[in-house]
């Protein structure tokens, strides 16, 4: 699916990989976490090759990082409250008092309050993402990847979500690597923008330049037009 | 033979189907010596043992118990039809004590409890595989063995030999019941006929098999629910192959348990 993807992010830059649905900008991101192994050449984070290491390093790495998933992944199980303590409960020493303060901060940062208790399936879709990002925050990781983020939300909530992405990155100075195909949301939360095509990036540059090219494929995607030389899938 | 050739071959059924159930085997085996592995971490999470404990044992109860009491009054019926005219009926206590103890109790429930756990076990973690949770726990840095596998099959393992217990008990009743009120044997004859030839061997080497029943049934569950994709149609796939390839390992596993219980160690 990939094939020769070249791609530097730097610290505290937000990129935003654009493209068609199935060009792979989900299985690029879950090689940066090391989700998934690429066949053959490497993937950095903080000069660390993530392929080669071993189950303690990846998991070690993993912890400064956090991850929204495009469904929210969060788990029926436990309640929201349970969901977002989850990493802390699982890697430091705090105690439930401890946990429920930070649980109650991060659903706070994300807009969400009074939801500590109820079950992820009597969540909207919005509120489903919030508590997914207050959970992907929790152990206040230095790079964030978003799957994305504001599909399937209303234009107000997605809105809601890229101001908090931007805002994390911004105050916080959080590295973030979102996927997307709303180009709203990508001039939104985009330093620099990276198109996704045929396995490799087609095109990069800022919002501004990429609103500017002259690319017929990129032209084609962010005008969101059925004629050009990217075909109908 | 050039890889083109090759791989038309695999494509085979049955070079396919041998080809399927190596990669099964293998995988496995490699997620059994992860759960050994994590194993003492797991164990620690005592709440989540509790929880599927009470889940795999307590929400197999009813079921367990009913199979068991009409399999105890079926032996009895089919017990007393073949013994008419050759076998005197004090033998029925001790045909049905001893059948159920070594056979009936311990397969049947792992038979049960296979179809429902197993079952269970596969749609729930092939739910969670395929809406991305369990991406989420890997990216959040805890293990799945640890956190999801290893409470289920320790609660498995512990709970397949009480439910046998019960199932043992039950199946029993259901036999004495069946001979006294519709066989005209007196209670007494029945209990003197199981006392007859009751050995505790016998029902060790039920409880034993229950034990490796109990860890078939969850692995597979877990196995198959680890490994769905596709969605909706996927999870469905994954539960159909957990419960298949339970009932199937049961009975393997029984017979090479039998053999080497009542061949080897207790001949």
């Amino acid at each position: 699916m990939l094939r020769g993807v070249s791609l530097n992010v730097g610290h505290g830059e937000s990129v935003v990989i654009i493209g068609r649905s199935g060009t792979g900008k989900s299985v690029l991101l879950k090689h940066v976490v090391g989700l998934i192994q690429p066949d053959s050449g490497t993937v950095r984070v903080d000069g660390v090759d993530v392929p080669s290491l071993g189950v303690k390093d990846l998991l070690e790495l993993r912890k400064q990082m956090g991850m929204l998933f495009q469904g929210g992944a969060l788990f029926d199980s436990l309640t929201v409250g349970e969901n977002v303590g989850l990493p802390l409960r699982e890697h430091t020493d705090v105690n439930d008092t401890q946990v429920e303060l930070v649980v109650h901060e991060k659903l706070h940062l994300v807009g969400l309050d009074q939801v500590e208790t109820m079950r992820p399936s009597n969540l909207s879709g919005g509120m489903k993402k919030r508590a997914a990002l207050a959970r992907a925050l929790a152990l206040n990781p230095k790079i964030m990847l978003y799957d994305e983020p504001t599909t399937g939300l209303d234009p107000i909530t997605a809105d809601l979500i890229n101001r908090l992405i931007r805002r994390l990155q911004q105050r916080l100075g959080i590295t973030s690597i979102a996927v997307t195909h709303d180009m709203r949301s990508a001039y939104h939360i985009a330093d620099r923008i990276a198109m996704l095509h045929e396995g490799r990036i087609h095109a990069i540059g800022t919002p501004t330049e990429i609103q500017a090219t002259t690319d017929p494929a990129v032209r084609q995607f962010i005008e969101g037009s059925a004629e050009g030389p990217l075909l109908p899938t | 033979m050039n890889e083109t050739g090759a791989e038309q071959l695999a494509e085979r059924p049955p070079f396919r189907f041998l080809l399927n159930g190596l990669r099964d085997t293998g995988e496995v085996l490699i997620l059994l010596g992860d759960v050994l592995r994590e194993l003492p971490q797991g164990i620690t999470k005592l709440p989540l043992v509790v929880q599927q404990m009470v889940a795999i044992g307590l929400g197999s109860m009813p079921l367990t118990v009913i199979v068991a009491l009409f399999t105890g009054a079926v032996a009895a019926v089919q017990a007393s039809y073949q013994f008419r005219d050759y076998v005197p009926m004090i033998y029925l206590g001790t045909v049905i004590g001893k059948s159920v103890v070594i056979e009936l109790g311990p397969v049947l429930t792992a038979l049960v409890v296979g179809g429902r756990v197993g079952a269970s076990i596969a749609a729930e973690l092939g739910t969670m595989r395929v809406t991305e949770q369990i991406d989420a726990m890997e990216t959040m840095g805890i293990s799945p063995t640890r956190y999801l596998v290893v409470p289920r099959v320790v609660a498995a393992t512990l709970m397949l030999p009480i439910l046998t217990i019960f199932a043992d008990v039950v199946a029993i009743f259901g036999g004495y019941l069946v001979a006294v009120l519709t066989l005209d044997v007196s209670g007494h004859t029945f209990t003197s006929g199981l006392r007859l030839y009751f050995h505790l061997r016998d029902v060790f080497s039920g409880l034993i098999k229950s034990v490796f029943f109990g860890a078939i049934i969850s692995m597979m569950g877990c196995y198959y629910g680890l490994r769905s994709e596709g969605g909706a149609e996927g999870v469905g796939v994954a539960t159909t192959h957990a419960v298949v390839a339970s009932c199937l390992l049961i009975l393997i596993v029984d017979f090479l348990l039998a053999s080497f219980l009542f061949r080897v160690l207790f001949a």
